[in-house]
């Protein structure tokens, strides 16, 4: 596959409000939980357009989980959006004993992932959502990297019921798939023979860029969009690893907890093979454009050639 | 249902020693706060709500949820008084593998419709509850209890504003104002001020009763009933360890792993008991 930086698609956000929407029209059990951020997230026309499915519930996340919990215990499919840090960090015991523990169902998105809530800095920069999330039992945790992914994982979501957690940016995200893509199995966008490259996000794209830059090298790169951190896909994961003998992890977000840990434990557990992690070490985030981010927390295609050179001279 | 006072009395009894009995059985538990609650879980099971182990999940039942998951105790006697599940069962509390664990649990017991314990969380479920049942036209009730110390807790004042905000009139949450918290005295480790003059600032109708009086509990949860526009707060005066006189005069009797000379007074109490139910079932 080619990589293409074409925004033709619609915006995270407008995915979301069009996703959620639609699934509403067919089911009046969906319902749109928002904590005052409606605005931030294209979904403040559900009110007037979903009468009795959509509720602003206040600068209260904490209660809004609980909600959920009790709006499911009722029989209602809730889906709940708030920034990254407020739906995960900020509402952990309530995620995780209302909704987790008491086996309810909930779809919560969270937004704004990593260094994408630019201008809003270090309190709402989330670079442990996944981490968190990957510890409650029994929770499907994604990424999405594409609108066209992110619709599907809603809807797999809201049919799969159960806890799902679905990190996203707001903002446009690049084109990577068909409308008609499915996304059951982790998607191999590229097949290398010397190196493979796992990443989520947006870090896919920069993924697909290293892979560019390594190609004039002489460097062949397999690259995975691994949106399902949990359940991760241990099969494709491996096979890659059998056929490039080296792993590189690219995350927006930290490496201990997220999909550099969760591919880290695959394959010491199945095939362990040298292994580097693009992502966060040790720091909380900070105001600033997410291009110029990037380049602080090195979250990038450059930082991942070099990553792909040193795990190379392992092999 | 139990249509008179006597019959609410008896119910009452038989909850509280049910609840001795099981506390005995594992040696050791939450003794004082599900003591508080016997007679206020004695008239909603007894005359309000609406639920049977055999239609137990009717969408149009009543819902009750224990916020102050640690009352689990008197929650589980009043639940195998109403046939969820056996004697047998009900002395398994807290037992290696029981259905029956400390804190209430939605997928493990019958009866039980959500899972609480770590305190706030419940109530926030139980607004939930009645939004959803509200929003689809259902004209049943969701109850709630939470405690006194569990206000500490500000996800309750978070739910509370939302249940005000959307005129939950369907919701009715009792206090349990039985004064005493984990640690100590409610009023030295976090005064509670007036609850209900909390309760009516934050969008509630509110009133107190004596929670050891069952005709008093009952007309609260009648007025409630034909309140509309507004949800229901009922601060419950009671007693932690209430009914059982040695453990009301205990200082520190939230968990309570009873003495020889604990177990001889709650003995006591369990004999009166078992007379004045023998009379009762005798009448």
């Amino acid at each position: 596959m080619t990589f293409s930086s074409a925004l033709d698609q619609k915006e995270m956000r407008q995915t979301y409000a069009d996703t959620v929407h639609e699934l509403a029209k067919k089911d009046d059990r969906v319902i749109a939980l928002e904590a005052d951020l409606s605005s931030a997230m294209s979904t403040s026309r559900l009110e007037s357009e979903l009468p009795g499915q959509y509720v602003n519930v206040g600068i209260m996340e904490a209660n809004m989980m609980g909600l959920a919990a009790g709006l499911s215990v009722v029989g209602r499919k809730p889906f709940i959006h708030s920034f990254g840090q407020f739906v995960t960090r900020r509402a952990f015991d309530q995620l995780f004993v209302s909704l987790g523990y008491a086996q309810l169902n909930a779809v919560i998105v969270g937004s704004d992932a990593g260094v994408t809530a630019e201008h809003n800095g270090g309190t709402h920069m989330t670079f442990e959502d996944i981490g968190l999330m990957r510890e409650v039992p029994n929770a499907h945790v994604y990424e999405a990297s594409d609108a066209h992914q992110f619709k599907y994982l809603l809807k797999k979501a809201y049919k799969d019921g159960g806890v799902h957690y679905i990190r996203t940016i707001r903002k446009k995200a690049v084109n990577l798939y068909d409308e008609n893509e499915s996304f059951e199995k982790a998607k191999v966008l590229r097949n290398g023979k010397d190196v493979t490259i796992v990443s989520s996000g947006i870090m896919v794209a920069e993924s697909l860029k290293a892979a560019d830059l390594l190609s004039q090298q002489g460097i062949d790169a397999t690259v995975i969009d691994m949106f399902s951190i949990k359940p991760l896909d241990i099969e494709t994961l491996i096979e890659a690893a059998k056929a490039t003998g080296a792993v590189v992890t690219a995350e927006n977000h930290n490496v201990n907890g997220g999909l550099g840990s969760a591919v880290a434990e695959a394959l010491a557990e199945h095939y362990p093979v040298p292994l580097y992690r693009v992502g966060v070490r040790e720091r909380f985030g900070q105001v600033g454009q997410t291009d110029y981010l990037k380049k602080v927390y090195g979250l990038d295609a450059h930082t991942i050639v070099r990553e792909v050179e040193r795990v190379i001279e392992r092999k | 249902m139990l249509a008179t006072q006597t019959d609410l009395q008896f119910f009452a009894n038989q909850i509280r020693y049910y609840t001795l009995k099981e506390l005995k059985a594992i040696g050791f538990g939450h003794y004082g706060g599900s003591l508080s609650i016997v007679e206020v879980l004695a008239v909603l099971y007894g005359k309000h709500i609406h639920v049977e182990p055999d239609d137990a999940k009717n969408p149009d039942r009543d819902y009750f949820v224990l916020s102050k998951g640690h009352g689990g105790p008197a929650l589980y006697a009043t639940l195998f008084l109403k046939k969820f599940f056996s004697e047998e069962t009900l002395y398994t509390l807290n037992q290696n593998g029981t259905t029956l664990p400390s804190h209430p649990d939605r997928n493990l017991t019958p009866g039980v419709e959500m899972t609480t314990g770590s305190l706030g969380q419940g109530i926030s479920a139980a607004t939930g509850i009645a939004f959803g049942n509200k929003l689809d036209g259902r004209t049943n009730y969701t109850y709630a209890i939470v405690g006194d110390g569990e206000l500490n807790e500000g996800q309750c004042w978070e739910a509370f504003q939302f249940a005000a905000h959307h005129q939950l009139e369907n919701l009715i949450v009792f206090i349990d104002d039985n004064k005493k918290q984990l640690d100590g005295l409610t009023i030295d480790i976090m005064n509670p001020f007036d609850f209900v003059e909390k309760m009516k600032a934050f969008g509630f109708a509110a009133e107190l009763v004596d929670g050891a009086n069952l005709e008093e509990i009952d007309a609260a949860v009648e007025r409630a009933k034909k309140r509309t526009g507004k949800p229901t707060a009922i601060v419950l005066d009671t007693i932690k360890g209430q009914g059982v006189p040695y453990l009301e005069k205990k200082a520190d009797n939230h968990h309570i792993r009873p003495t020889e000379v604990d177990m001889s007074a709650i003995n006591s109490t369990l004999e009166e008991l078992e007379k004045v139910l023998e009379g009762g079932q005798n009448q």
